[in-house]
């Protein structure tokens, strides 16, 4: 049972962007979803008006239950994280993250408490006493973050609360509101242009391009069967090889390449999908490509490699070094076919 | 051949200690890789090598000669910022120009255009040439931000975290367009980051700083594979090493409730074992394990796993699927595993 329901959610600005264009969203109890596109997508718009701090042009939001389109902020229940964080100034670390519990009517003890099992679980102990000006910035990030998990309120919602963090600590980050979340069992609804923060993070992922759903699903499902030519580029990092070629039949063929099909299918312009880590070395393979660059990645390499049907990444172990030059036979393991006109997947 | 030099690079704000006692060196056909958390001094340094500070103690020395305290203009350094200023009013062509019209540049109206075009086509700008600026997306703005450094083909390049501002995915495919750039210009580069993804794709050569000290300078598999310390080895590689308290006992390594012969290993005492997510199998070892999270990466699967008393990480082939709650076996690669004392 869905949870948090967005039904044919529309928001155009009064300067007529149609940043939203008919978003149906279900994210059921305890579910974290993401939703994840470029910049300029729609992902904001659609959080600001489950949040409530902007009126949808068209469409219903439910949750838990209840249509609660027309409510104000202070009446839904949610919990918000920001990009940018708003700290009160003039109250310490502690009295900051137990803010929001004072209207609550919880007892000082209760309250203490509260404060205290969020301040261990994002590690703030050392900063309790301080000031938001005596805190660095990616500080007073996770402050902010401690702030809106506090509370148990019936979702929360994140737009890029990792944004300005560095790298490291943003991993850091991302694991400990994922084990709080999970612990706290409260449905989560997350903004990212971040497609690997998005996966690590999702039960369910919403890819977002133009106001629009592209496909929304499992981490697995979008990343082994992406619904079209936007989806598999934006997931997977790095990007899926797409070859441009047709296909006759019984086979896809591209300069340098011939692919045959386990079954005929309609003849046309296609582009053939396969992921750098289904391109294996392989002497006796189907193509022949020349290492352009052996992108080291500690855990594994990427060989970018010049193909003649086009530019190629092979993930390899880090053991398997290749020589910049070197000219390799290669085949694919295995393949997506994408219609080159709609994009869609075949 | 060394091309650049710091030697005992010191700078001070007031009380603090900026940067303390740098030395780096960089050839001259690489790419040196600044990695470090924001506040570590990596602008600072920057900045000193460009000429725009001066250090309190220490030397620069660029190809043989000293220039310390040469002013910016007589060093030919260009630099990329994380902001970026172009002029909005002005076209893509214009702004590429405007580095090229320097009083001391002097270039004949003919070769201006040649350099221009040879900058669009590299950087793939060529149909935004008469664009105005402030109608270019992120990533173009950043492509013409490096062509204003590349057009003027200076001795040197220096990359204060150009990538940051921009989306994860764009990120991704200009730091591989920038390295073969770069590469292909023959020019050396500093560039700084503090994305560890960056620096291990990018760097010839990757210097960790950290509170104003270089902690160790290498090739990206000599800091990744041999970190000297915890603190470098938590700098690189995603999600971050496990780290274990372990005890030497006989020729065994005794973790809280674990026993693992690793004869690989010298050491004695207590020490901190550090081993990489991807070098434990989540199977063959002999103490349980329960998996509490599976994460999808895409090409793997990330398991966080309650071990032997620790939290830890493992990389595991998607060649099977994993369930939170499972019991796991994880076996530790001897061979790859580091020791450092406590």
């Amino acid at each position: 049972m869905s949870f948090l329901e967005c039904r044919d959610l529309v928001k155009t600005f009064a300067d007529g962007t149609h940043a939203v264009q008919g978003i149906d969203l279900r994210c059921g109890e305890g579910e974290f979803a993401v939703l994840l596109g470029p910049s300029g997508c729609g992902k904001t718009t659609t959080l600001r008006m489950v949040a409530g701090l902007e009126k949808p042009t068209d469409g219903q939001i439910v949750l838990a239950g209840a249509d609660i389109t027309e409510r104000s902020p202070a009446e839904r229940d949610v919990g918000f994280a920001f990009q940018f964080y708003a700290l009160y100034p003039h109250l310490k670390v502690e009295d900051n993250i137990g803010f929001p519990l004072e209207s609550m009517g919880l007892n000082r003890r209760e309250r203490r408490q509260r404060v205290a099992d969020i301040v261990e679980r994002l590690g703030l102990g050392a900063l309790v006493g301080r000031y938001p000006r005596q805190l660095a910035g990616g500080d007073q990030q996770r402050v902010a973050l401690a702030r809106a998990m506090v509370r148990r309120p019936q979702i929360y919602l994140m737009d890029e609360p990792l944004g300005t963090l560095d790298a490291g600590l943003r991993l850091e980050m991302r694991e400990m509101i994922r084990a709080q979340q999970l612990d706290a069992g409260i449905a989560t609804l997350y903004v990212t242009h971040d497609q690997e923060e998005a996966m690590s993070l999702a039960d369910q992922v919403v890819v977002m391009d133009e106001g629009r759903i592209r496909q929304s699903g499992a981490a697995a499902l979008v990343y082994d069967q992406p619904a079209d030519l936007f989806v598999a580029h934006f997931i997977g990092s790095p990007s899926m090889n797409f070859i441009t070629g047709e296909i006759r039949e019984d086979c896809f063929v591209a300069p340098g390449l011939v692919w045959s099909l386990a079954k005929p299918m309609r003849p046309g312009p296609a582009t053939l999908g396969v992921r750098p880590e289904f391109v294996r070395l392989d002497a006796k393979g189907r193509l022949r490509a020349e290492v352009v660059r052996d992108e080291y990645q500690g855990a594994c390499r990427y060989i970018h490699l010049q193909a003649e049907c086009g530019r190629l990444v092979m993930r390899v172990t880090d053991r398997e070094q290749e020589a910049v030059g070197a000219s390799l036979g290669l085949d694919f393991v295995r393949v997506l076919l994408f219609d080159s006109a709609s994009g869609k997947r075949l | 051949m060394t091309w650049l030099q710091l030697k005992g690079v010191t700078r001070r704000f007031g009380k603090a200690e900026v940067l303390s006692g740098i030395d780096l060196s960089l050839r001259a056909d690489e790419m040196l890789v600044v990695l470090g958390p924001t506040g570590a001094g990596k602008t600072t340094l920057l900045r000193i090598v460009a000429g725009l500070d001066a250090p309190d103690a220490g030397q620069v020395e660029m190809d043989g000669e000293e220039v310390t305290h040469w002013p910016p203009a007589d060093r030919d350094i260009a630099l990329v910022f994380q902001h970026f200023a172009l002029y909005p009013d002005w076209s893509v062509r214009r702004n590429l120009e405007f580095p090229l019209k320097a009083p001391r540049q002097q270039l004949a109206r003919g070769e201006i255009d040649q350099r221009v075009g040879w900058a669009a086509e590299l950087l793939k700008i060529e149909r935004l040439l008469d664009r105005p600026a402030a109608r270019l997306s992120g990533g173009e703005m950043q492509r013409v931000a490096i062509g204003q450094a590349i057009v003027r083909r200076p001795r040197l390049f220096l990359f204060d975290e150009p990538l940051t501002n921009l989306d994860a995915k764009l990120r991704e495919s200009l730091r591989l367009e920038l390295a073969l750039l770069r590469q292909e210009l023959g020019i050396p580069a500093i560039y700084v980051t503090h994305d560890q993804a960056e620096a291990l794709s990018m760097g010839d050569s990757i210097a960790v700083l950290a509170e104003g000290q270089i902690l160790q300078q290498g090739s990206p598999e000599v800091i990744y594979r041999q970190p000297v310390s915890p603190v470098v080895a938590r700098q690189l590689g995603q999600p971050a090493i496990n780290i274990l308290s372990v005890q030497r006992r006989g020729d065994a390594w005794i973790g809280p409730n674990e026993a693992e012969r690793m004869p690989a290993l010298n050491g004695a005492g207590e020490m901190l074992l550090g081993v990489r997510p991807e070098d434990i199998a989540p199977a063959g070892g002999h103490v349980p394990g329960v998996v509490r999270v599976v994460e999808d990466a895409g090409a793997a699967w990330i398991l966080w796993v309650d071990w032997a008393g620790a939290s830890i990480h493992i990389i595991a082939s998607k060649e099977r699927r994993f369930a939170p709650g499972e019991t796991v076996y994880p076996r530790i690669d001897a061979e790859r595993a580091l020791l450092w004392p406590r």
